[in-house]
């Protein structure tokens, strides 16, 4: 290895044009050795293609890249593997029906006479899991755990292939604060071992506390490095927007009207487990408030939003819906008595990813009258002007407008197609099941405006957030879930976010009558 | 520079839409089976073998007559249309995410069923056509029940009824057998009301008494159904639920009313398709044959050479079955019987990689590209 060189690895001048869109403009990336390196941008910005040049997923038009100072070609991921560079996702590239075990020695597997060494890898996992904390259970089945632990495995991945270039697409979008603190230790020990971090987020807190410099992109283009020592969090996110934007959402007091979403001793069984995910929670979302449900990534949120949308049947209780009781109504019957859902995974359930970006905004509406006829037809002029309609009021960016393929879209323009398409249908109440993640500040900040739009429209909205900044700045109302049972209530501005992470890791409780 | 740059792109985005490519591919299938069927006859006898392709590319041409010749396309035809129905079927379950390999089921079930009511019942063809599409509807939903409510894989099901259906359909049809063979008697002997009719359209194929109305139909359905995928809630939610059913139920979609909808509709077609041939009298059932009809099995090669688009496949329905015709004009003293089959089993072999040819070329064209912006640097 040539040691002449301060960078582990620079990207040079690069250049990648998609169809419509340049994603990348003569953008330039320094990565020292040993040290964590920040990528920010706002989604689209092209953050996501850059690294996907680097790992050889795409080839850059104009660029170089080099390691340790000398010109290196990226064809494929192998090609970035044997030059000792990892990533982790934003979006996870898991075998569904594999064990993380298997996931993680996928590719690099330990055989002796042909026969795998398990043995050998599940050791070499345990003790990395141990060192840094990924609580995963090697024998589980990637389709079987959470997101969150999804992430670990990929995290895991690297990890165990003794990479020394760590690339971090937003990789504490779906962990605790807890486990945050933890990533950011793990990343800083790694760093201080040699290891070099490029860490791409937009969470500008994490990265004044783990980075050492941060490079700024906007639209594509390169705009700046800044040493994180020398800058603050106002500088950043001006570079990131390219104006000044509101960190912390404000909103006016109002007080709570009449109940709109009423449940009563609710129980939704697990498909992972034999117990049940959710026991016996109650609870009122009343028109005109935000209410958060908060917890760590598992403890039931997820199977209780499945139980409230339909997609899962629920075992026993009482779900009334503006007074109308929907405890066995289908999913399509709680959508147009005005229950709107933005759900969890964007790309499993909230997206058709190969229709059009038009068929996607009328998903839950193509049946109604206004946009098919009453002999089965698609009314495809009105769906269209409606889409345009949608993609101008929300600010939704695609290449081509309301023919964009869905699955072609950034993350960010994703979710707002769907926001656009739940809001739009006026709802009673919204669900929203962490509308933020992964996005950027200036996302975030719109979606933070929505739904408080919706709670001002005298709208009840129901958020879980696994992020308790979120929950404490907009809630007006917060419920905290452990193992599936409502552990304690609070109101956002008697409460501190230390409070609710006892609540949240189970080491409190209260009684909380419905 | 730019200007040749330009140039260079607006001939790739030609190339690479789907559409171009779907044909392209299936061209290629076409022109690598025919080069290795007369591989093949090179080697069984090397002498005949130009004229022996040219034979079965010719197919009814071989007559110097037109009249003749119009007689034979018109036989062609009539055998084209249950291929039609048969990839119809598959097509339309592919459209959501349903491998259809019961539609040979399907179709054994139609046939049974229409000559159980044109020969046993003595009734009218426009019943006989009925009783079909609902035998193929109702081996469909058999298999979209399972499929729905029990999770049991379409393929595995599909086949099971296939073998179900053909010793079904045997035992029935062995009442109406002739008494020296194991044929069923003539339908247009026995019950001529049976017939499909021809409203005159086999004039033109010199009075060919087969050509009926099953060969226009088989393209209305085709086109039908291309109207239904592309224009319709109903194609729309079929669609959405075959390439991405967690979204399709989170926007409320029936998708077990949808599955088992669809396979309905997908053996009523194979059902229909099955009326199409043996309400001609065109051909009658053998009730010893012990292996199931290829039509169905065809079908899959049609679809895929089609580019899974209905009307892509009125045309490669008709051209599988061109060949195929083709192949019995051979000189059987040279070539043995089979090799008809041969040819047409390899170009629908081949149409297996319709889906391969169009990656291959998808690779070429950005390699390609890759090349071309190098060169500019």
């Amino acid at each position: 290895m040539a040691e002449n060189s301060e960078y582990a690895i620079e990207m040079l001048g690069i250049t990648k044009r998609f169809p419509g869109i340049i994603a990348n403009d003569n953008v330039t990336i320094q990565l020292k050795k040993g040290e964590i390196h920040a990528l920010l941008g706002e989604n689209g910005a092209g953050k996501s293609t850059l690294m996907s040049v680097l790992f050889g997923l795409y080839q850059a038009e104009e660029g170089v890249i080099k390691k340790d100072g000398k010109e290196v070609k990226i064809n494929n991921p192998n090609d970035a593997n044997d030059l000792g560079i990892g990533m982790v996702h934003q979006h996870f590239k898991l075998v569904q029906c594999f064990s993380v075990l298997d996931n993680i020695i996928l590719g690099v597997e330990t055989v002796k006479n042909g026969f795998l060494q398990k043995d050998v890898a599940r050791k070499k996992i345990m003790e990395l899991s141990e060192k840094y904390g990924l609580n995963v259970d090697p024998d589980a089945k990637i389709e079987d755990i959470t997101v969150g632990m999804q992430q670990r495995t990929e995290i895991l991945k690297m990890l165990y292939r003794d990479n020394e270039i760590l690339i971090f697409d937003e990789p504490t979008a779906v962990l605790t604060p807890a486990e945050i603190d933890e990533l950011m230790q793990i990343m800083k020990n790694l760093a201080k071992e040699g290891k070099s971090i490029l860490f791409i987020s937009h969470k500008l807190a994490e990265i004044m506390a783990v980075a050492d410099r941060c490079s700024v992109l906007r639209r594509g283009k390169y705009i700046g490095t800044v040493n994180i020592a020398e800058t603050n969090q106002e500088e950043l996110s001006r570079m990131m927007i390219g104006r000044d934007v509101q960190l912390v959402a404000s909103k006016e007091d109002k007080t709570p009207g009449e109940v709109i979403l009423h449940v009563e001793n609710m129980t939704v069984p697990s498909k992972l487990h034999h117990n049940n995910a959710v026991k016996n929670v109650s609870f009122d979302v009343r028109e005109g408030e935000i209410v958060c449900i908060a917890g760590i990534d598992g403890n039931g949120q997820t199977e209780l939003v499945y139980g409230l949308s339909g997609l899962e049947n629920i075992t026993s209780g009482k779900i009334e819906l503006c007074g109308k009781d929907i405890t066995r109504a289908s999913i399509r019957e709680r959508s147009t008595s005005g229950m709107s859902h933005i759900p969890e995974d964007r790309h499993k359930h909230g997206l058709v990813l190969d229709y059009s970006l038009a068929y996607n905004l009328v998903l839950q509406r193509y049946f109604e009258p206004e946009f098919s006829t009453k002999t089965g037809f698609l009314k495809k002029g009105e769906i269209r002007k409606y889409a345009d309609k949608l993609i101008d009021q929300y600010d939704i960016r695609s290449s081509q407008g309301a023919v964009t393929i869905a699955r072609s879209m950034s993350g960010g323009n994703q979710q707002k197609a769907i926001i656009a398409r739940e809001v739009d249908k006026n709802p009673n109440l919204l669900i929203a099941v962490q509308p933020t993640r992964g996005l950027d500040v200036g996302a975030i900040e719109y979606i933070h405006r929505q739904l408080i739009a919706q709670r001002d429209a005298g709208h009840a909205v129901l958020l879980v957030s696994l992020e308790l900044e979120e929950v404490m700045s907009i809630s007006d109302r917060i419920l905290v879930m452990y193992e599936g049972e409502i552990v304690g209530e609070f109101n956002p501005k008697e409460t501190t976010p230390e409070e609710l992470g006892l609540y949240m890791a189970g080491a409190k409780r209260k009684e909380v009558g419905a | 520079m730019s200007a040749e740059v330009k140039k260079t792109a607006e001939k790739q985005s030609f190339l690479a839409k789907p559409a171009v490519q779907s044909i392209i591919a299936s061209l290629l299938c076409i022109i690598f089976g025919l080069l290795i069927g007369y591989i093949a006859l090179l080697f069984i006898n090397a002498k005949g073998a130009n004229e022996a392709i040219i034979t079965i590319i010719k197919n009814y041409f071989t007559y110097p007559s037109k009249a003749a010749a119009l007689k034979y396309l018109g036989n062609t035809l009539v055998k084209a249309a249950p291929l039609l129905m048969c990839a119809l079927s598959i097509q339309f379950c592919y459209q959501a995410g349903l491998f259809n390999i019961g539609a040979a089921g399907q179709y054994v079930a139609g046939a049974g069923a229409s000559l159980f009511c044109a020969l046993s019942l003595g009734l009218p063809w426009y019943v006989c056509l009925l009783a079909a599409l609902l035998a193929g509807g109702v081996f469909g939903v058999i298999v979209g029940v399972l499929k729905a409510y029990l999770n049991v894989n379409e393929v595995i099901s599909g086949i099971m009824l296939n073998w179900i259906g053909l010793y079904t359909v045997n035992m029935m049809l062995t009442g109406v057998k002739e008494v020296a063979s194991p044929y069923t008697v003539s339908v247009a002997n026995t019950n001529p009301s049976a017939l499909l009719p021809s409203l005159g359209l086999s004039k033109f194929f010199s009075n060919n008494k087969y050509v009926t109305i099953a060969i226009p139909l088989a393209v209305l359905i085709a086109i039908l159904l291309k109207v239904i995928l592309s224009m319709t809630v109903f194609g729309y939610e079929i669609k959405a639920t075959g390439i991405a059913k967690d979204a399709a139920k989170y926007s409320g979609m029936k998708e077990k009313r949808n599955i088992i909808l669809t396979l309905f509709i997908g053996g009523a077609l194979a059902g229909i398709g099955a009326a199409f041939l043996f309400l001609t009298g065109y051909e009658q059932w053998s009730v010893s044959q012990s292996s199931v009809p290829g039509m169905g099995f065809n079908g899959i090669a049609a679809t895929f050479l089609g580019g899974l688009d209905p009307i892509g496949t009125i045309f490669a329905s008709y051209f599988i079955q061109h060949i195929t015709s083709g192949g019995a004009y051979l000189d059987k003293n040279i070539y043995p019987s089979q090799i008809s089959d041969f040819i047409s089993a390899i170009i629908i072999y081949l149409c297996g990689f319709v889906l391969f040819f169009k990656y291959f070329l998808n690779s070429r064209l950005k390699n390609k590209k890759n090349n071309a912006e190098g060169g500019n640097k």
